[in-house]
């Protein structure tokens, strides 16, 4: 009874074109043990994602809290030095926002660090550096979007510069900036993806060597994408659970 | 207490306080009062330096603090400021929001910031508060904590910026009840507003400013029972 069906499908091009294709993906992952190679480049996405969100934080929090000193001055008091760091501050966000990752990562690789066997490295600083311009970016659009009476009463509580900053504004810029901090992490694990183009050795490198190797790009190109997003999903999610909880002093 | 001498200050081309001099001493309560745009929140912010002044001096205590050496954090510690917004840290709970500048500014330890704490919240009758956090919190209740963490400090004089303009009328009278109260236990206090009533029973002196000057200044009974200028009068009947 079911027979006449389980033929009718058979039949249909749509399934005779996926039943090909298992024999392309257990030549692109299961294989020479190929799925190995996938998972070390997966490993090194995360390293390289790791170390240049890590480098950016510390690089965007540095300038975005340069930039908001200098501008919140009390005229008549401005500090010479602080004038200079804030333009260093200032071109180097321009630049950054200003040319394309890919541009960047190659000149990283082929003519700043032209010597440098270590592409992976390479990769993670050209990485880390063109984060550090949005993420202050980010971080002072936090800083500035919190009620500056919440500065004042800070200062006028006594408390200084930095402790004014660091438990009453950096906290609720923190929470505003979240969405957006996301974001960045999430465009950093994807763009990961180009520093494959210096040959650093991550995920997207792996499969197009093989994709070269197998003479067939299709099944390992689908396979990573689809595990990209699967972190990207599990990063949002993530993301989401950490807003609400970071939403606890908002409850009435 | 606090010596103002020549005190202007302009944003741009606006003058907003033209050339003031005027001395508030221990244990007075100055209460500023006139029309919106008067300058006289700027007035109140210049004395802890909220607003930097463009010309003249303020000396507290002794020091000057428009002096550019001056250390105007351990003022500041001195001189209370409670804003008409309450500006109370939304990412704290209360007991946090009153004990965080004494125990980083090193005048209490942890323990001892708790303790008093939870005495000045029983005063003001919020001690069931002390774990919530400022959104759960009614305007008058935010406002008395904003008192409540402004005299943790122990500071010498209390700065008012119009403390009741932003509640719902039913919440005024309990803000104005706990700041009736510390002038009864003499604190020196400075308070722009508009609440004619407060003036008149707590006040010892009232300043009418308007375009940047203090127009007048008087006894609050003879203030409000024989003001001199005519400008005062138009204001007074206004808002009597």
């Amino acid at each position: 009874m079911l027979q006449p069906l389980i033929d009718w499908l058979y039949g249909l091009p749509f399934v005779q074109w996926l039943i090909k294709l298992a024999p392309r993906f257990h030549t692109a992952f299961v294989e020479a043990d190929r799925w190995q190679m996938y998972l070390k480049g997966l490993v090194i996405t995360f390293e390289i994602t790791l170390v240049s969100i890590a480098m950016g934080l510390v690089l965007g929090l540095f300038v975005a809290m340069v930039r908001t000193a200098h501008d919140q001055q009390r005229p008549g008091r401005r500090n010479p030095l602080l004038g200079v760091v804030n333009l260093i501050c200032k071109v180097y966000t321009t630049v950054i926002r200003g040319t394309p990752m890919m541009v960047q990562i190659l000149i990283w690789a082929f003519v700043i660090l032209r010597g440098e066997r270590n592409k992976v490295m390479v990769g993670m600083i050209g990485m880390g550096v063109n984060a550090g311009a949005y993420i202050s970016e980010i971080i002072r659009g936090g800083l500035m979007s919190v009620d500056p009476g919440q500065s004042e009463a800070g200062r006028s509580l006594g408390l200084g510069y930095f402790d004014t900053m660091r438990f009453i504004i950096i906290p609720q810029a923190f929470k505003n900036i979240l969405p957006s901090m996301g974001n960045e992490l999430v465009t950093l694990f994807k763009d990961t993806s180009l520093v494959n183009a210096i040959g650093a050795a991550e995920m997207t490198y792996y499969a197009n060597r093989i994709g070269g190797k197998t003479y067939d790009y299709m099944p390992p190109l689908i396979g990573i994408a689809c595990i990209y997003l699967f972190f990207v999903i599990i990063l949002t999610w993530l993301q989401g659970k950490l807003e609400r909880r970071l939403a606890q002093s908002d409850r009435r | 207490m606090i010596d103002v001498k020549h005190l202007s200050k302009s944003f741009g081309d606006n003058l907003v306080l033209d050339d003031i001099s005027e001395h508030i001493h221990p244990g007075e309560k100055v209460v500023v009062i006139g029309p919106s745009g008067s300058g006289k929140s700027t007035f109140l912010r210049c004395l802890n330096l909220l607003e930097t002044p463009t010309a003249g001096t303020i000396t507290f205590d002794g020091a000057e603090i428009t002096d550019p050496k001056a250390d105007i954090n351990n003022l500041r510690r001195q001189m209370g400021m409670v804003f008409q917004h309450f500006n109370l840290f939304p990412n704290m709970t209360i007991r946090k929001n009153i004990t965080l500048a004494p125990v980083r500014t090193g005048l209490m330890k942890q323990a001892e910031a708790e303790e008093e704490a939870m005495a000045l919240l029983r005063r003001v009758g919020l001690e069931e508060k002390a774990d919530a956090y400022p959104a759960q919190l009614s305007g008058g209740q935010k406002q008395r904590i904003a008192i409540v963490r402004a005299l943790a400090m122990k500071p010498k004089v209390l700065l008012f910026d119009e403390p009741t303009s932003a509640l719902d009328p039913e919440m005024v009278g309990e803000v104005l009840e706990v700041m009736k109260e510390l002038a009864r236990e003499g604190m020196t206090m400075v308070v722009v507003t508009h609440e004619m009533g407060f003036a008149r029973e707590v006040g010892t002196r009232v300043l009418f400013m308007d375009g940047g000057k203090i127009l007048e200044q008087d006894e609050p009974h003879a203030f409000f029972a024989h003001p001199r200028e005519q400008r005062t009068i138009d204001f007074l009947s206004k808002v009597l």
